[in-house]
């Protein structure tokens, strides 16, 4: 039988970055367990619009759970207290009738509040531009498989390509640290032979960007992987720190 | 290599290598303390040549020093951390498995771990070492007078009085907290993790931090049983 619950939801509202925020809560009935979350805050800001409100401003794209653009922080936990998936795969009938849910924003000095549940998250572009890329130059594109590369190296570079940069990892991090989305930026390319080229360089630019843009230092509680929704494993930040440090020692 | 100074994992490193060291060091401690069980003059003798002589006192100020490195690092990773967080904080915020309680709660255990290592300061080192640098030699200790270097004669005192051996355990329990994060975290930020060692230094660190604050506990127990039947029950 089909699941219907009905809803109080606690969302922080702010009108811009400088506004000074607050918590409302909205009262939603009816709403079937098959409906995403994302669909959810639909439903809720037609409601509003209908009323006369302004609707709660959030992040979203795909929805299909690989773009990285949903946010939000449900009940404690980024992209909701469900495992491995982003917010938008995540589905109503993982709450309970009459609950009440706490809606927030990706809370850190690196994100600050655009509006509502919207969070500014062009530093992690930043970083990227700093390093997170091959240099390629131009001419014949070559073979795929000119350059042997072991399966096992291959794997890891896709676990860590993987990422999708939602920001979840600092999110979660209690020193608002983004040491797990720049060190899987690092890692699936400082694993295959055409990033290796550039690995010395990359590892110091992108750590140095991600250093200036005020995110904390890693201290190794692991909530990032926990939260991850795409299980990125902190093993990626060894092996950034050892590309650093060793980068570092050979200049 | 103001790389070490300026870059955030640099500033790790040297919270990782100063832990390492000073983890060293309580190992030597341990096993320093666990020989007076043993043979009280064994322990005095041990203490006898450490003493005021030189290489103890280079160590002891080395020592001092990578302490006080450990803390003011800490000290600025926390507050750079807490900047870094922003203002608001969460409303509902909750720890996920597998996150354990120690390793968000290091500064506040270290704290603690500093905050009694002045007690045992004042009670040890400065009656004993200190005492012999500036040329006494014999100390004050309840009502007797002893010599500096007679080590058993301090932990029998100290651990004779309750709330001290109280206050010791409780000392224990926090650096076992500080040590499970500590040892295997030190590692991950060096570098030296992968996920097949990242098991293995977990596995190492509890056992050498439940090793380390178990002969410390046993040490202290030990003694506060002893002063009981002072030497002349149970066969100790």
């Amino acid at each position: 039988m089909e699941k219907v619950i009905n809803i109080n939801l606690k969302i922080w509202r702010q009108k811009g970055p400088k506004a000074k925020g607050n918590f409302e809560t909205y009262k939603l009935n009816g709403i079937s367990g098959d409906t995403s979350f994302l669909e959810m805050l639909d439903i809720l800001n037609e409601k509003l619009i209908n009323e006369g409100q302004e609707p709660i401003v959030f992040d979203h794209d795909c929805r299909e759970g690989i773009c990285g653009m949903c946010s939000l922080y449900i009940n404690g936990h980024p992209h909701g207290p469900d495992e491995d998936i982003t917010t938008c795969q995540l589905h109503m009938r993982k709450f309970k009738d009459g609950e009440t849910i706490t809606i927030e924003p990706w809370r850190s000095a690196g994100f600050p509040v655009i509006r509502d549940l919207m969070v500014d998250r062009q530093a992690f572009d930043k970083i990227i531009q700093a390093g997170g890329y091959v240099s390629v130059n131009t001419g014949g594109v070559p073979d795929a498989n000119a350059i042997p590369i072991p399966k096992a190296k291959a794997d890891e570079a896709m676990d860590a390509a993987s990422c999708i940069g939602c920001g979840a990892c600092v999110a979660a991090c209690k020193n608002g640290s983004a040491m797990l989305f720049v060190s899987a930026k690092v890692s699936q390319l400082a694993l295959l032979p055409q990033g290796r080229i550039e690995a010395a360089r990359r590892a110091k630019a992108m750590v140095a960007k991600m250093d200036e843009l005020g995110f904390g230092n890693c201290t190794n509680t692991m909530a990032c992987e926990q939260e991850c929704p795409k299980n990125i494993s902190i093993s990626n930040i060894a092996r950034m720190n050892r590309e650093f440090i060793s980068a570092k020692m050979n200049d | 290599m103001c790389w070490l100074f300026n870059s955030s994992i640099g500033k790790k490193v040297i919270m990782s290598v100063s832990g390492i060291v000073l983890v060293l060091f309580l190992l030597f401690h341990v096993s320093m303390n666990v020989t007076a069980v043993f043979s009280e003059d064994a322990y005095n003798a041990i203490c006898a040549l450490l003493g005021a002589n030189w290489y103890a006192v280079v160590a002891t100020i080395g020592l001092g020093a990578i302490i006080a490195v450990h803390f003011i690092y800490a000290s600025m990773l926390t507050l750079q951390n807490r900047k870094a967080r922003g203002n608001d904080r969460y409303a509902v915020s909750s720890r996920p498995k597998h996150v354990t309680w120690a390793s968000q709660n290091m500064f506040v255990l270290g704290i603690l771990v500093i905050g009694f290592l002045l007690l045992h300061f004042a009670q040890f080192w400065y009656k004993m070492m200190f005492s012999e640098i500036i040329g006494h030699h014999e100390v004050q200790l309840g009502g007797s007078m002893v010599s500096p270097q007679a080590g058993a004669e301090f932990i029998k005192y100290y651990f004779s009085q309750t709330w001290i051996v109280i206050a010791y355990l409780i000392w224990y329990v926090a650096l076992w907290f500080h040590l499970s994060h500590g040892f295997w975290s030190a590692f991950q930020t060096i570098g030296w993790n992968n996920t097949i060692w990242f098991n293995r230094w977990k596995a190492v660190g509890q056992i050498m931090a439940t090793a380390i604050c178990l002969g410390f506990a046993f040490v202290t127990i030990y003694f506060y049983v002893k002063s009981f039947c002072n030497g002349s029950c149970c066969g100790i």
